[in-house]
Parts: structure tokens; sequence; C-alpha cells
């Protein structure tokens, strides 16, 4: 299978969109929050967006080289694109739809993502998932060499899209194609991804694997990107070989982390315990503070004290009998309070 | 519920408009019996006219249709400079006196006109010619079609058009596959409403091609030579004309909703595209 390389460099409205990727046959993310100029990357590979300086190519197959003065139109690159909103033609029965990638396969696709009995169906009648599945039969018609992604999940609502998600996970592992997907949802991105990279304001400030963004986040963005819980305040050296962190929201912290002066003090919630009072475990941070809400999503809990955020089990939750507004104690271990710099 | 004085108004004023609109068309009806209807409608000038407006209007029609929907994709689909000059100059024929129109082809095609010389040594003879007929009602009523056809093409969400040639397809399949027949009920509608402004074409014709029974002589001019000679006449090609332009714009207004009923999409895209 083909490597995709990309290497773009392009003035969006407020800042430049400089990027390079290789994609290998693997599923890569890349995430931002909307406006970071993930779409343009996806249309600039497909040949719908002419960046001013860049090179696209597929192994040796070059489809953009602006030194070169290459630029393939859109029809003569090996992309399967799937829009955001699918873009299925409403004019246009399922089966057409799918034969207008390419003809060859088409009784295949239909079968294989279960669309068959659909294919005399218009757009408009059918359900969300539906179209996605369309969409990328559709897409995949036409053989192509790479798949491009763009937020997949995002015109699903929130029962359908945990259903897709599997399927699509799934439908990406057996095609073993390069595929480049662009979503603002980090939990989107490291189900379906191998590789994640956080594209803010046109710049990859990361790739890894989703366990080492979680692991070792390169800023405060990332880490908040990721889900951790950002604490900002002021580090200085302790008499205990810690770094000590005066938080702006009162309290101090201990962290491994060696900084300096203005920081972000990342902590994710799963590494965060709650007790009635502070208990005499390796722990060295604890925050006294009353529970500001309880969510509880599944056999998690998420709870609100303070200025953090602790994940637990609604076990664990109903057992210590927590409620809103009582006055309970947080706490994490000295290395699980990563510091990461401010700009 | 007690009608409210500003309701009352309302009401008021419509009454007034549309009693205005509608009494001359009552008038038509109602001044005629059926007799009369029959008689004038086939009198051998009434059926001249119809002829020769049938034929010219559908010559024009063809080349509204042939030259106006590509210049009308062009002008919705491609950023270039003074695009927007371009549709202003398309649309001119709207706001330009009909009597300018006129003179203007005359000037133009006539014999003493800026392609006077050239037609002549073809041996082409514009004026006072069925060809002349066909002009006048393309030149007023092309913007008709291709201000409604912009409209559409513009309607149609990008986003079709970009998955349409990431899947394979140049862009004149681009055109021909998803372009024309998503924009097809606003091409409709710009067809019937250019078809209704071609039938009604009096100023122009009558100076570019004047009014000769059975050649140049359509519907309109028809009306304007009968009505001192036979006022019973002239109404009956009156109240065929009515007729005629009730049609065109019932199906300007049901070709577009009945496009919109077999084509529901979830994306932006408007098959009417009225801006």
């Amino acid at each position: 299978m083909d490597t995709l390389h990309v290497d773009l460099d392009h003035a969006l409205r407020s800042f430049r969109l400089s990027l390079a990727l290789d994609v290998a046959a693997e599923t890569v993310a890349v995430v931002g929050p909307s406006g970071a100029g993930k779409t343009s990357v996806l249309r600039a590979i497909a040949g719908l967006l002419r960046p001013e300086r860049g090179r696209v190519a597929l192994g040796d197959e070059t489809w953009l080289d602006t030194e070169a003065r290459v630029d393939l139109p859109p029809e003569r690159r090996r992309v399967g694109l799937v829009f955001q909103e699918y873009a299925l033609f409403p004019h246009l029965t399922v089966r057409a739809n799918v034969a207008f990638g390419g003809r060859d396969r088409v009784d295949e696709l239909l079968e294989r993502f279960g669309i068959a009995g659909l294919a005399g169906a218009r757009p408009g009648a059918i359900s969300g998932g539906e179209r996605q599945r369309v969409a990328l039969a559709r897409a995949l018609a036409r053989d192509p060499g790479v798949l491009l992604l763009d937020e997949p999940l995002s015109a699903l609502d929130a029962h359908t899209r945990r259903r897709v998600r599997g399927e699509l996970r799934d439908v990406l592992g057996e095609l073993g194609l390069p595929t480049l997907i662009v979503t603002h949802d980090f939990e989107d991105a490291t189900s379906l991804a191998d590789r994640v990279g956080v594209l803010v304001d046109g710049r990859l400030l990361q790739v890894g694997s989703p366990s080492e963004l979680v692991a070792a986040p390169a800023d405060a963005f990332v880490a908040g990107f990721t889900g951790a819980n950002l604490l900002r305040g002021v580090a200085s050296a302790s008499s205990n070989g810690l770094t000590e962190v005066a938080l702006d929201a009162g309290f101090t912290a201990y962290s491994v982390d060696e900084a300096r002066g203005r920081v972000a003090l990342a902590v994710y919630p799963w590494e965060v315990s709650v007790a009635r009072e502070a208990a005499d475990d390796s722990a060295v941070n604890h925050l006294r503070a009353p529970i500001a809400s309880i969510v509880t999503l599944g056999n998690r809990a998420r709870v609100r004290i303070g200025p953090v955020t602790a994940e637990v089990t609604t076990q664990s939750a109903e057992r210590l009998g927590l409620h809103e507004g009582e006055v309970v104690v947080a706490s994490f271990k000295a290395t699980g309070a990563r510091l990461l710099s401010v700009e | 519920m007690r009608p409210s004085a500003f309701g009352v108004a309302l009401w008021a004023s419509a009454c007034v408009a549309l009693s205005f609109l509608l009494l001359p068309i009552v008038a038509i009806f109602s001044e005629l019996t059926l007799g009369e209807l029959r008689a004038g409608l086939t009198s051998e000038v009434a059926r001249d006219a119809l002829r020769v407006t049938l034929e010219t209007n559908l010559v024009a029609m063809a080349l509204i249709v042939f030259f106006g929907t590509p210049t009308a994709y062009l002008l919705a689909s491609r950023e270039f400079r003074g695009r927007s000059l371009l549709v202003t100059l398309v649309e001119l024929p709207l706001v330009l006196p009909p009597a300018v129109a006129g003179i203007g082809l005359l000037a133009a095609f006539g014999r003493l006109g800026l392609l006077g010389g050239t037609m002549e040594s073809l041996g082409l003879d514009i004026a006072f010619t069925k060809t002349a007929v066909v002009l006048a009602v393309t030149f007023v009523a092309s913007p008709f079609y291709v201000r409604t056809a912009i409209a559409a093409f513009e309607g149609i969400d990008r986003d079709l058009v970009a998955a349409s040639r990431t899947l394979g397809a140049g862009p004149a399949r681009t055109f021909f596959r998803v372009a024309l027949p998503l924009a097809f009920g606003g091409l409709g509608a710009g067809a019937a409403l250019a078809f209704a402004r071609g039938l009604g074409e009096f100023g122009a014709t009558i100076m570019f091609a004047g009014s000769l029974q059975g050649v140049t002589q359509t519907l309109s001019l028809a009306i304007y030579q009968e009505f001192d000679v036979d006022f019973d006449s002239a109404l009956a090609i009156g109240a065929l004309l009515v007729v005629g332009s009730a049609l065109v714009l019932f199906a300007a207004k049901v070709i577009p909703a009945w496009t919109r009923s077999t084509s529901t999409s979830t994306t932006l895209f408007a098959p009417s595209g009225s801006r």
C-alpha cells in the first residue's frame, strides 16, 4: 500500500495552514477545534483547494507539486472523500449514488455495507447512519488509494454515533487504506485512529498515538484537548525537591516536573480520587472544596470539586454517598500532575 | 375575536388592489359572448397571429435555453473579475424600455445598422422578417431565464459538485449529471417566465419587425391592429393570451415545487434558488 505524503502551506483567513504529514496504511486523525484548518487539509489533498505552496503525493504518483507546477484536478486523484454532511446526490437513488463512483463493485459494496435493501431509496428517505454507509460505499466505489473522512460522526445523533463509530473502526481496519480523518472530537479520534495529530491555528502541535498524547501532552492545549484538568498557577522550587505551584484557584499543589513561573498543571480526571477526609496515602495534593456537580456517564461519574473534575466509578460515588454541595477532598499524586508552559 | 382596525385596513387595501388588477381581465371575458369569442379566434388574422407567435417564440426559447444555460452556469459557478458586471449586463434588458430595445436591434441588424453591411453581403436582410421577431423576443425575454438559471445553479450545494469531481467526474460530466438535474426545477421556472414575457412582446417587435400579417404579426401586435377595426376580435385574441399567460405562470410555480418534492435532501440544496 502506498504512503500518502502531504506538505502544505496556505494562508487561511487569520492564520497560515502549515503542515507536513505522512499517512501509511493506517488511520491518522487530525483533531482540533473548529476553524483550525482541518477541512482545508482534506480539500487540498483532494484537489478542491489549491494551496499557495505544497506537495501531495501517493507513493510515486504526484498529485500536487507547486514548484514543479503539477496540479491534477480532483477527478484524476485517487481519493475517496466522505463529506461532513455526506453530500449524497439527492436526485439519485442509493444505488446510482454508489455507481457514480464506479460501476464495477456496486453490488459488492451495497452488500458489504448492508444497504442493498435501500438500493432504490433516495438519500432523503434514509437515516443518518445509513447515509454515512452510502457515502462510504460511494467513496470506495472508485477504488481510491486514500480515504479522507471529514467529521464522519458529527452529523449523527449521540445514540447512532456510538454504534457507527464501532462500525467505522471495523471497516477502516479491514480496508487497510491510508486513511485521514479530521474531527473536532478527541474521543472520536482516539477510537478510530492509530495516530492522532492535534491541529491548532493551522499548525500540528503534536502527532502521536492516543496514549502518547495523554501520557505526554506537548502543551496545555493538547492536554486540555485530551480531557485533562488544567489548573493555572505560578511554579517555584520547593524544599521537598518537588515543584510547588500556587494555583490561581487558591490552592497549592506539587508536581515532580521542573518548571518556574506561569504554568498550567494538567491532571487527568481518572487520576483524581475523592474522599471525605484527606487519606494518608501516597498522594500529596489535596484540595478541599464543595462538590459543584455530579454527572453520571454509564458506569462512570464525573465529580466537579472546586477547580478540578474527578472521574470515579458510579459504584464508588454511591458508596461514598456523594451529593452536590457536600465538602470533600480531591487528591492526586505529584507524579500525576504534569506542568506545561503557558504562552 | 374583534378584528383590529389595522387588520381591516390591510384587507381593505388588498381588496382595492386586487379588484383593480382583476377588473381588466374580467372585462375581457364579460364583454365577449361565446359566439364572438369563437368568431374572433377563428378569423384569419387571429390564426395567422397565433401561428407566428408560436413559431417565433419556440425558436426564441430554444435559443435562450441553448445559450442561456451555459452562460448562467458560468456566471454562477466561476469566480472571475468582472463577474458581477456581466451579471448586470445580462439583466439590463429587464429594465430597458422596449422601444429602446427595438431601436437598438434596428441599429445593430438593420440595413443601415452596425452589422447591416455584413448581413447584406451575406444576402441576409433581417429587419421586418420572422427572424427579426425571434431576435426581438430573444432579446427581451432571455434575462428572465438567465437570471433564474443563475440563481438555480447558485442554489446547488457546492459540496455536491465537489463530491462529483472527487468521484472521478470531470467538469462536463459534473454539469450534466449533477448540476443540470439539480437546477432543473429552477431552469423550468425561468423558461416559463421567459416564455410568458416573449408571448406578450410588443414594443421591440413592432419597431424591429413591423406588423405584417402572417409574417411578423404576433398575437400582441394583432390586438393592436384589430382594436379600432374589430374590437370583439381584439378582445378574443386578448382572452386567448390571458389563458395562455395564466397557464405559463402556473407552470412556473408548479415545476420547482414538483422538483423539490421528488428530491428531498439534507444538504443546503435549493432547487428554485430564488434570490
